[in-house]
């Protein structure tokens, strides 16, 4: 019984990940009606960011900056990338979007892997949260409870600003009738910019927080956006708080699964992703579209 | 314009040539290929440097000035056996290639030891670690280079069982290689009377080893062996010191890593880690001047693996043996029945022999990875604090159950 809560626990760890993730892809989608596919490259290149703040020749900035630094950096480029080639595909059909952030994916994760190789680079816990503490039925790395409490913040500040905010609001509603919001005074296409933006910077921010769990690697957003993708099509494509809940609880069963037939441990996302599909395709939140 | 009488002329001429140079002089053209991961979690620790590794040889072979033509390609297997075995019968068939390298990992290596056979060409694998290559699957086309599972057991597992480290949790990856290190580990845990009180076997390429790991902590085994390689080897280390696994007194043993992963990780993360190679570029001043020249010639300056520095030997002799013979037969078993003939030596692995099994036979090292005072430099990893006789180090042929071998 023990075991099982430290199953739950981890799996927890592992949704929060999850979580930040497919909000980002959520948001993305929800707003932009892009399937962002470039969205694991752009959470490997926050742990990449992060790592070179740290360790360059000029200053060495640490952890705790890297948290916004780094998620604005990434932002920007990915502002860029909607700025020079997202927009033009508006209206378009959503495989134009996918196919070229799948490229964009490939190219980012190639140019990275043929300068740093494929196993990865250190980057340390910083030492504010090191150790662990122990709980009786597991010992919890300090490090770990933190990267649960601050995502499940993150997710519900993002929630909060989209679904509850007037910002929110007119974000929503530039989707809805864009023509109508910019008859408003409002600068629709400046808004999308800035919604991939946070979008992108979800996922550099999920980077920054998994770099000292996992080796910053190239590839280390291609084995994750996968997932990812099941999960958002499971929360419900588009639905913020869906993808939320989504990721935590998927992160749990996963966890689960590790636990009692680990060798399915990689598949039972997408089990779950074709049951799903099969009994609700607009996903466990999502509404007819 | 009629152009017949000009075409029949060209063939004529064709088939003429070709009736006399099989009998003027051998064949000296070899088409040697590199099949790897280029791409995946393992390229690092072959991938691109096992190419350079392979042109290297070819380089110092010097077999261009004495008149032969040596071609070089390679392609990314992506560890999927599948593309692994189509690649090999597509290089066999259309590209002509005689001899395959590298060709790490144990799933991929079973799949092209069977074409490789099947239609008599030659597999020298440097990568894989599975031990039955040269076992139940032993193939007369095929020599298996550098280390394998037995090797590896019966080094790390020996020393650690004798350094008081007798119950075992085992960290499993769920594939060919994987279950055969396990196997291999296991047999010897209990062989020197240890025991083995639990295992459990996560997918190939996991990002996220907590729950295995707390497993293996919740057995309280004081050995964890981690029968991985690579991303996963690492990944499972750093998650490892978060849970406080090895301050709870429970030792790590890596039964597979590479200096690539002890790069990567960081000696404040290694430090203390024993494991065995049969290969590193400090060992004397032939591993030196090799790594030296190779680690240049490499984008990221790495130092050479012990699967790359492998594919550098197993082409040296390769190329020493096609001499001995004059020229290239194209025929895969004989090469290999030659190639067991001759003695290797080269400044890599330095001398050594290939059993009747296909078994490559050297000295194995166990390596301690050095405190981050102890290290002088980048790429200054391993103390050196065992070795293992050549003849010792692998299974014995008395337990063999390759075929090849007359009993």
């Amino acid at each position: 019984m023990q075991a099982l809560y430290a199953q739950l626990l981890v799996g927890l760890i592992n949704g929060s990940f999850y979580a930040l993730l497919s909000l980002g892809l959520a948001v993305i989608f929800g707003m932009l009606n892009i399937i962002n596919f470039a969205h694991g490259a752009l959470y490997m290149m926050g742990a990449f960011v992060a790592y070179f703040l740290l360790n360059n020749d000029y200053l060495s900035i640490g952890y705790w900056p890297a948290l916004i630094v780094a998620p604005i950096v990434v932002g920007i480029f990915g502002m860029i990338l909607e700025r020079t080639m997202l927009q033009w595909l508006t209206g378009l059909d959503h495989l134009y979007g996918l196919l070229l952030t799948f490229g964009i994916a490939l190219i980012v994760q190639g140019v990275f892997q043929n300068y740093f190789g494929s196993s990865g680079l250190p980057y340390a816990i910083p030492d504010q949260l090191k150790g662990g503490m122990n709980l009786g039925f597991m010992f919890l790395p300090v490090y770990r409870g933190w990267v649960v409490v601050f995502s499940l913040i993150v997710c519900i500040a993002t929630w909060f600003l989209i679904e509850k905010t007037r910002l929110g609001a007119y974000l929503r509603a530039a989707t809805e009738n864009p023509t109508l919001v910019r008859a408003f005074g409002i600068n629709v296409p400046r808004m999308i910019t800035l919604t991939y933006g946070l979008g992108v910077g979800l996922a550099a921010l999920a980077g920054v927080l998994s770099a000292p769990i996992n080796q910053v690697r190239p590839l280390m957003g291609a084995d994750l956006i996968i997932v990812v993708f099941a999960v958002v099509v499971i929360g419900g494509m588009g639905s913020i708080m869906g993808s939320i809940i989504t990721g935590f609880a998927l992160g749990v069963i996963e966890g689960l699964t590790k636990y009692f037939y680990p060798e399915a441990s990689n598949t039972v996302v997408f089990v779950l992703m074709v049951l799903v599909l099969l009994v609700k395709p607009t996903g466990l939140t999502g509404r007819a579209a | 314009m009629n152009t017949r009488p000009i075409a029949s002329f060209l063939l004529g001429t064709a088939l003429a040539l070709a009736a006399t140079s099989g009998a003027m002089a051998q064949d000296k053209t070899i088409k040697v290929g590199v099949l790897t991961d280029n791409s995946g979690l393992y390229a690092d620790l072959g991938g691109p440097g096992s190419t350079l590794a392979a042109q290297m040889a070819i380089e110092d072979s010097g077999l261009a000035a004495k008149g032969w033509k040596v071609d070089l390609i390679s392609a990314d297997h992506q560890n999927k056996p599948d593309i692994g075995t189509a690649i090999a019968r597509q290089w066999i068939d259309v590209e002509k290639i005689d001899v395959f390298m590298d060709v790490l990992n144990s799933g991929v290596a079973l799949a092209v030891n069977n074409v490789v056979r099947e239609k008599n060409a030659i597999l020298i694998d440097t990568g894989a670690a599975t031990s039955d290559l040269t076992n139940a699957q032993c193939s007369p086309n095929t020599i298996h280079w550098v280390y394998d599972t037995y090797m590896l057991a019966n080094s790390t597992g020996q020393a650690l069982v004798k350094a008081g480290g007798d119950t075992w949790y085992f960290l499993t990856a769920d594939y060919a290689f994987g279950h055969a290190l396990e196997r291999d580990t296991a047999a010897v845990v209990v062989k020197s009377g240890g025991k083995v009180i639990g295992s459990v076997k996560h997918p190939l390429n996991t990002a996220d080893f907590s729950s295995f790991l707390l497993q293996a902590q919740a057995s309280k085994a004081k050995i964890i062996g981690m029968a991985n390689a690579g991303g996963d080897t690492t990944n499972t280390i750093k998650q490892a010191a978060e849970f406080g696994i090895v301050a709870g007194g429970q030792k790590l043993a890596g039964l597979l890593l590479f200096i690539t992963d002890v790069h990567a990780l960081g000696l404040k993360v290694a430090q203390g880690l024993n494991f065995t190679e049969t290969f590193y570029w400090n060992l004397n001043d032939g591993t030196r001047a090799f790594s030296k020249r190779f680690s240049e010639r490499m984008k990221n300056k790495a130092m050479p693996s012990m699967v790359q520095a492998g594919v550098y030997s197993g082409l040296i002799h390769y190329f020493k043996t096609l001499e001995a013979l004059g020229g290239n037969p194209h025929d895969g078993a004989k090469v290999v029945a030659k190639m067991k003939e001759m003695p290797t030596d080269d400044p890599l692995f330095g001398q050594g022999t290939i059993r009747a099994d296909g078994r490559k036979l050297h000295p194995a090292y166990l390596f301690e990875v050095k405190k981050p005072e102890e290290s002088k430099g980048p790429w200054d990893y391993y103390k050196l604090i065992g070795t293992t006789a050549a003849d010792q180090a692998f299974r014995p042929l008395s337990e063999s159950a390759c075929p090849l071998v007359k009993k």
